[in-house]
């Protein structure tokens, strides 16, 4: 679905990949190897100085506010941080009503969109009678990423970029969380883009692996080859890297 | 197991004990004069050279357990009942200004969360370190302190240039370093560590855990206590884990036995949850619990977990449960005894399997 060689600065440096519909992808790396300023530019939040992104064998057009917006009916986030990613002064009831609206429910009945939006709540094990009329700021973190998750359930769209979505949520809810994600690729097919440090988690969802380092790839695969048999040092000093729990944690590399 | 041979066993192991906490409790006053108890009759010990994990999700009273340790209480935290004892003697009923003298950083040294931000930007690491010394021993000279903190930042693997260094120098991981060798630098016999990793990537938060390690080896702190969410750190860091749910003890005893094999329902969801890039992980399905920790405000009459257990039974939620100890330092809080419980786990993964074939 995509292809693209691109961008000549130290952030992201030339590179090139296809991501498939309904595939899921991580890309790994450490903080500052440039992993966000990808996820952004794929959004089209950021500007590449060089090369191409296409979208659906098209080259992608984003150049008016118009195309940007039709754009982002295919093309979704998740980010790091819930507490963030929400307008205080909004509550939830109009978050979810733009969803609906972006996808061209706006003259429905209000008790069609009712429907709708209790349909997503349910799906992400919230009650949306518990939810309206409140504003984000009330509700736990794990409560604003599943809602973020209600969100993309309404908008339905064909790629969903997860940057970071479980390092600020504990253990528990992540794998919720995580279920959740999977449970919607499977339920509308789309490809989900995981932006992570956490190559555990890399590991356990996705079908391939990318690693960056300095704004390149160094290695990918699919996930058994690149995190079992890691052939680059970079690759294997990360994974090195991670406490382990039935292999010895080995101190005395760093 | 026999009385005696637990008595035999008591006798060869024991060891000087730096920390002993009894029945803790510990409540955070609202505005609205709510008590909140996040600290519930926690009974803990640490013995010269152990180290001791706490566990748990967010809001379960880590952090306020830890801060209760240190007998330094200030409004809204309030002091309710127990008794913490620092090498035999008890500081729950100090004046917190003696604590402050007295056992702060030199018998007892905390590092809170992101303390790596509490570094004064416009002030050189030796600056900061001078402040910490002079607080207790006012009469030290400025070239004594230099080469103590020398002595120590070498010993522990760090450059001395840091100490001519402003913070803004220094990356994320090399300031966490840092903040831990200062609050060591008194010799505290033991060490609280509230996720002093969780903010860093995965390499300096290595660096982190091999200059904890470093610590009880060199002999700067007799003992450590080490509070994260993280098990797969915990499980490689600590000797012990203990793990709390809504302000209580749910479970403690040594970290392989809590870890690989858990008894309490909330402990074993939790091992359940853990993601390691190690082979076989993704054949597994990883568990998640469903629900919400009850609101402290008004805790539940029964066991705290009632709600959200997979095993609950109807006298759960009436009758309050009690620490089951199985052996010396091994202990569950549940209803059902151990074997039970294992035959639940053990159905459980039959099912499971089952399933599994079914929709291969």
């Amino acid at each position: 679905m995509f292809g693209f060689g691109r961008r000549k600065t130290v952030a992201v440096d030339h590179v090139d990949f296809d991501f498939y519909e309904g595939e899921v992808v991580s890309i790994v790396g450490e903080s500052g190897s440039g992993k966000t300023t990808l996820a952004k530019m794929l959004l089209g939040l950021l500007k590449p100085t060089e090369g191409e992104v296409y979208f659906q064998g098209k080259k992608r057009d984003i150049s008016t506010h118009k195309k940007k917006k039709e754009y982002w009916k295919n093309i979704q986030a998740i980010f790091q941080d819930p507490y963030s990613s929400y307008n205080i002064f909004r509550n939830i009831d109009t978050v979810l009503l733009d969803c609906i609206h972006m996808r061209g429910g706006r003259k429905l009945p209000y008790a069609e969109k009712v429907e709708l939006m209790k349909e997503a709540c349910s799906f992400v094990n919230l009650k949306f009678e518990e939810l309206t009329k409140k504003y984000p700021f009330e509700l736990s973190g794990g409560q604003m990423q599943r809602l973020m998750i209600a969100r993309i359930f309404l908008l339905n769209p064909k790629i969903l970029v997860a940057d970071e979505p479980t390092s600020m949520i504990d253990a528990c809810s992540r794998a919720t969380i995580l279920d959740m994600l999977m449970q919607l690729r499977n339920e509308i097919g789309m490809t989900i883009i995981f932006i992570t440090h956490d190559i555990g988690l890399a590991y356990y969802v996705s079908d391939s692996v990318y690693i960056m380092e300095r704004g390149r790839f160094v290695e990918r695969g699919s996930a058994d080859e690149v995190i079992l048999n890691p052939k680059e040092a970079y690759t294997q000093r990360l994974i090195s890297d991670v406490p382990k729990i039935y292999e010895e944690w080995d101190l005395s590399t760093v | 197991m026999s009385n005696a041979i637990l008595e035999v066993r008591e006798r060869t192991t024991k060891k000087n004990v730096i920390l002993e906490v009894r029945e803790l409790t510990t409540k955070w006053v609202t505005r609205f004069k709510e008590d909140i108890y996040a600290v519930d009759h926690v009974s803990l010990k640490v013995e010269e050279g152990k180290s001791l994990g706490i566990a748990g999700e967010s809001g379960c009273g880590k952090s306020t357990l830890a801060l209760s340790l240190m007998g330094y209480y200030f409004a809204p935290l309030h002091y309710t009942s127990g008794e913490i004892i620092i090498d035999g003697r008890n500081i729950s009923r100090m004046d917190p200004d003696d604590i402050r003298k007295s056992i702060l950083g030199t018998e007892i040294s905390y590092i809170p969360q992101s303390a790596m931000n509490a570094l004064n930007p416009t002030r050189k690491i030796i600056h900061f370190i001078e402040d910490v010394v002079q607080a207790h021993d006012p009469y030290k000279t400025k070239k004594e302190i230099y080469e103590l903190a020398r002595s120590c930042f070498e010993t522990l693997g760090l450059p001395a240039e840091v100490l001519q260094q402003y913070p803004v120098e220094l990356s994320g991981g090399m300031k966490q370093r840092t903040v831990i060798a200062t609050s060591v630098i008194l010799f505290p016999k033991i060490l609280i560590a509230d996720e002093p990793s969780s903010a860093l990537d995965v390499t300096s938060q290595k660096m982190v855990i091999k200059m904890l390690k470093n610590l009880m080896e060199n002999g700067f702190i007799k003992s450590l206590i080490f509070i994260t969410h993280e098990l797969p750190l915990l499980y490689n860091v600590t000797d012990d884990i203990m793990v709390m749910y809504a302000g209580q003890i749910v479970e403690k005893g040594s970290a392989k036995e809590v870890v690989l094999d858990p008894l309490h329902p909330y402990a074993k969801g939790l091992m359940g949850s853990i993601i390691v890039p190690e082979k076989g992980l993704r054949d597994i399905k990883l568990t998640a619990i469903p629900g919400v920790p009850p609101n402290l405000k008004k805790p539940p009459a029964g066991c705290r977990f009632a709600e959200r257990c997979k095993y609950v039974r109807p006298e759960c939620k009436v009758v309050p449960v009690g620490l089951n100890e199985v052996y010396g330092g091994r202990a569950y809080r549940c209803i059902l005894s151990e074997e039970e419980l294992r035959d639940a786990y053990l159905r459980e993964a039959k099912k499971d399997a089952r399933w599994e074939k079914k929709y291969a």
